[in-house]
């Protein structure tokens, strides 16, 4: 008969919208009302086995972003020293797809030599494509990808999205927070390696 | 019979044999393939397409040489790679042009499909070619002033040669790229051009193909064809694409489509970047699939520098790109049933299946679209814990499902058969003369794939087969995108189940690492179509050459041929099924 | 991100008279202001078109997990008459320029501009191409700025409520369009030549001077 094709097309349609109330129901019966928009059903109705309504109701529910999320970078602030683990290396300037990043090595005004540290830091991040380059040839642990998405501006004023060392500099503790397996992974090396040295003395 | 389809040296066969029947014309080139006179190419390209089954031409480009090399002195190179539809490796040729003039003879009338290719290679190094039917720029306007890709052409922003710039480190104080421009922009005119005296002439240019009204149209009422633009900003054309269609009432009579509204310079910025820094500039080619583009580029820089990679960084590799390949055919028949007339219902279907699988990109690479996870020598990190698990429930429950439920909601579906069949038949020999690949392809019988033309990775080793229509209407585009889904789900049960562990890495690649001097063709099977990287290496950190094949805009030469004929509310149809990406077309 | 003034907004030269206090159930006073720019904000519809990679975003935006009809925004408007939010999403180059400015100008207003991605807000990784333009405020003017490549739907969704809190607090009085003398004849639009030609810059540089 002409139009079951129609028909089935309808079925499927009819059968998605139905399945979305059921699934209101099934969290109904589970604690309530709000039982659906609670925090712990939210990673449920996202992941594959989720049959209703998909949606996130951001600004009020919003989204565990993964560890690996690279959103900006950001230089960590060693708690010990106060100041940030880079020693001006230069690499992540060299990594960095579009160029983004200016480093100003410090010098000792004493002596003439370089620093093993920043003076000053930039990182445009009108440019920045979130590769992670700078984070993944880092010899020191210093820059990190950072998880913050929610950084609109109104204005272009100079030097709006150009930020400096004082802008990305976060504590260890964020870094610690945000990225719980590399920051374990970083630790269990750290510890090795003063083993290591240990046992040679 | 496989012997004789898998020649592994095309080159030394196609060599030997063009030595006996055109004396003179062929010599070895310096790394790869074939150096043929200009004055032979004519005969020498039907030579190879009618006697030794070279029918398919993926690729036509040029390279700037202003130095003399090794063996060949200062020239522009046109470089041609060809394949048989058969299966097998490439057989690459050379054509060397002078620098002052460069003049090569067209080979549009042995393979159709160069058309566009040449236009560009005109249009941004400077080649022309004779006997072209229409040879304008494709990718930049009439009128502009200068062939960007020649090595002595500086843009606006030029700052230095190669990357690393040596003004980011030690003493980088941020400039603005504006402070060092003249004009504060990125804006340049020749010094003798002024705006008063000056006619405009890029707009008018565009319709310098379509032919003037001849002859009458059978009717008893004398009427006129109408010349119209589906603009750049249309909500069906998925992006930035420009077609110009004379009608005859509501037929097209011709369609041109006219490119280049979203050329970001992919070739000039890659000369200027690293080989690694490149990585998440192919990201942003065909920016829904992005991990298959990094495969294509990993692949061939991989047979310049001569890694191998381990085994399950491989694993994890294919895994990505057929998960790619699913979330890929989800967004193309979505985006299609959507500029069909099912405003969004379906499009919405498919696109809550592409936030599960870019959940997944999300949890390993750490980015949903721009995912820049393939290295030289393996994947950038490992796969986090619980990765496998949400991988599995997608492949083995969710996503066989939901392709069931595509195939019940739209192919027995009398208006969206009513539709799409019949709708652009292709032929086969047409489609492969003008060089479409992938589901177009596919789809008219030609079982061209290029993971079983001349395997890469490790797909020799799972069992899965290829997905094959029958009359190149888009009916049967849409029913292979389907089965392609089927069988890329195949390929991920095998994957997911034999995943061994190991390193993912065999050695990481320093970020200015060099790669030794050469040039290669790397191609995989994108989901659009044949992605291909034409890689020549100088032995620095900085490629010499780089360009890219890519599936979108081989696949475009063809639209005008196939829309001939059908209703402008087909035409919409056609470009979906034909499955574009902007970032591809215009790079 | 600025937060909305939820208070009832005064503007500079008016001041809303005391309610007495038996009617203080039936009557409820509210500016003008803030019950036009509620009614603004809450429906305020996208032109539906997109440029480069940040439109996917875009339209991961408007699909169905980061659901815009929330926002009152699900109805995308291909045409600019009847579109009021230009969300530049993508790299603007020089070949498509004269059609943005050309979008731009064809938007009634009341209009806003986001400039969505790092290729809007300055060309972005792709800013030293000869085909683009490093940055769409070189010809629009852009109400909210979002970084990112490409900016996640919840950034956008950010950058929109951004934008309502700015519309929230801006009074009727201050807006350009409804200024006495400010007839906005629209940008200059720019036309492709030897490279694209800026007409504003045409009779700002001098003659021998332009070219150097």
């Amino acid at each position: 008969m002409y139009g079951i094709g129609i028909l089935k097309t309808f079925g499927v349609t009819v059968g998605r919208f139905v399945t979305t109330f059921a699934d209101d129901l099934k969290w109904f019966l589970k604690g309530g009302f709000g039982k659906r928009y609670s925090p712990e059903a939210l990673p449920e109705r996202q992941s594959p086995r989720g049959r209703g309504v998909f949606t996130v109701q951001y600004p009020n529910e919003k989204l565990i972003v993964p560890e690996n999320y690279r959103s900006f970078p950001f230089q960590v602030i060693d708690p010990e020293t106060g100041k940030t683990r880079c020693t001006a290396c230069g690499i992540c300037a060299k990594a960095c797809p579009p160029q983004c990043i200016w480093i100003v090595r410090a010098m000792d005004p004493e002596t003439g030599k370089a620093k093993r540290e920043p003076a000053e830091f930039f990182i445009d991040v009108s440019i920045c494509m979130s590769c992670g380059f700078c984070v993944e040839v880092c010899p020191f642990d210093a820059i990190k990808m950072d998880h913050d998405y929610e950084i609109a501006t109104y204005g272009r004023d100079a030097g709006e999205f150009v930020w400096d060392l004082e802008r990305l500099s976060k504590p260890l503790a964020h870094h610690a927070a945000i990225h719980p397996t590399q920051y374990a992974a970083e630790k269990a090396e750290q510890e090795q390696k003063a083993a290591q040295k240990k046992a040679r003395q | 019979m496989a012997e004789e389809i898998l020649i592994s040296q095309p080159t030394t066969e196609a060599l030997s044999t063009l030595e006996q029947h055109f004396p003179g014309a062929a010599q070895p080139a310096e790394y790869e393939g074939i150096v043929i006179a200009p004055g032979h190419l004519g005969k020498v390209a039907s030579f190879l397409r009618d006697q030794l089954g070279y029918d398919y031409l993926s690729l036509v480009t040029g390279v700037d040489y202003p130095e003399a090399t090794a063996q060949f002195p200062a020239r522009f190179e046109t470089t041609y790679h060809l394949f048989r539809s058969k299966g097998g490796g490439p057989l690459v040729l050379h054509v060397h042009a002078n620098r002052d003039d460069p003049v090569v003879p067209s080979v549009v009338g042995v393979w159709p499909g160069a058309s566009v290719h040449e236009r560009e290679t005109w249009d941004l190094m400077g080649i022309r070619f004779e006997g072209h039917p229409d040879l304008r720029r494709i990718l930049l306007w009439e009128g502009y002033e200068g062939h960007p890709l020649r090595k002595d052409w500086h843009e606006v922003y030029y700052e230095e040669e190669k990357k690393p710039f040596s003004s980011r480190h030690p003493e980088g104080r941020p400039v603005q790229a504006e402070e060092r421009a003249p004009l504060g922009c990125n804006l340049r005119y020749p010094p003798d051009w002024s705006p008063d005296s000056w006619e405009p002439q890029a707009e008018m240019r565009v319709y310098a193909p379509m032919d003037e009204h001849v002859g009458d149209n059978g009717r008893s009422m004398p009427t006129d064809q109408v010349v119209i633009n589906f603009g750049p900003q249309h909500p069906s054309t998925h992006g930035v694409l420009r077609m110009v269609a004379r009608l005859d009432g509501e037929t097209i009579q011709q369609l041109e489509p006219v490119l280049g509204y979203l050329h970001r310079c992919h070739e000039k910025i890659g000369e200027r970047n690293t080989w690694l820094a490149n990585m998440p500039f192919t990201d942003r080619l065909d920016y829904v699939c992005s991990m298959s583009n990094n495969f294509g580029y990993a692949v061939a820089v991989e047979k310049l520098m001569g890694v191998e990679v381990p085994e399950r960084a491989e694993y994890i590799r294919v895994i990505m790109a057929e998960l790619t390949r699913i979330m890929n055919h989800f967004v193309s028949i979505g985006f299609f049933t959507n500029d069909i007339g099912v405003y969004l219902t379906f499009m919405l279907y498919a696109l809550e299946e592409r936030e599960l699988i870019i959940d997944l990109f999300e949890m390993a690479s750490g980015s949903r679209m721009m995912c820049n996870y393939f290295r030289f020598g393996g994947v950038a990190r490992d796969l986090p814990e619980g990765w496998l698990s949400v991988a599995k429930e997608l492949v083995y429950e969710r996503i066989p499902r939901r392709v069931e439920e595509f195939e019940k909601l739209c192919l027995e579906n009398e208006v969206f058969r009513a539709r799409t069949i019949g709708v652009s038949a292709l032929p086969a020999d047409v489609a492969v003369a003008y060089g479409c690949t992938g589901p177009l392809l596919r789809a008219c019988g030609v079982p061209y794939d290029v993971r079983r033309a001349e395997p890469y990775s490790i797909y020799d080793e799972f069992d899965w087969d290829v997905a094959v229509g029958h009359n190149g209407d888009i009916y049967d585009r849409f029913k292979v995108r389907l089965e392609e889904m089927r069988q890329s789900l195949r390929i991920l049960r095998q994957a997911l189940e034999r995943l061994p562990d190991g390193p993912i890495q065999s050695k990481k690649v320093q970020a200015t690492a060099k790669v030794p001097a050469g040039e290669a063709y790397g191609r995989v099977e994108a989901p659009k179509g044949e992605l291909g990287f034409y890689v020549v290496s100088d032995g620095t950190a900085n490629p010499y050459r780089y360009r890219i094949r890519t599936p979108s805009f081989a696949n475009l030469g063809v639209l005008g041929k196939i829309s001939r004929g059908h209703l402008v509310a087909d035409v919409v149809a056609i470009l979906a099924s034909i499955d574009i990406t902007l970032g591809e077309v215009d790079r | 991100m600025v937060e909305e003034d939820n208070t009832l907004m005064t503007t500079e030269n008016s001041s809303l008279p005391q309610v007495p206090p038996e009617l203080q159930d039936n009557v409820r006073l509210m500016p003008w202001d803030k019950l036009y720019n509620w009614s603004r904000k809450r429906s305020m519809w996208p032109l539906f078109t997109g440029l480069a990679c940040c439109a996917i975003e875009f339209i991961a935006a408007a699909a169905s997990r980061f659901d815009m009809g929330r926002y009152g925004m699900d109805i995308a408007r291909a045409s600019p008459r009847q579109a009021d939010l230009f969300i530049i999403s993508g790299t603007m180059t020089k070949k498509m320029a004269p059609q943005v400015v050309r979008l731009y100008n064809q938007m009634a207003e009341p209009k806003y501009v986001i400039a969505l991605g790092a290729c809007a807000i300055s060309g972005g990784p792709f800013k030293d191409g000869y085909n683009v333009i490093s940055g769409v405020d070189k010809f629009l003017p852009v109400d909210v700025y979002v970084p990112g490549c490409p900016p996640r739907p919840e950034a956008l969704y950010n950058a929109i409520l951004t934008l309502h809190a700015k519309i929230t607090n801006e009074p009727i009085s201050s807006l350009r369009w409804y200024q006495k003398d400010g007839e906005d004849e629209g940008i200059p639009v720019p036309v492709l030549g030897p490279d694209m030609v800026d007409w504003r810059l045409m009779y700002k540089v001098p003659p021998l001077e332009r070219s150097k």
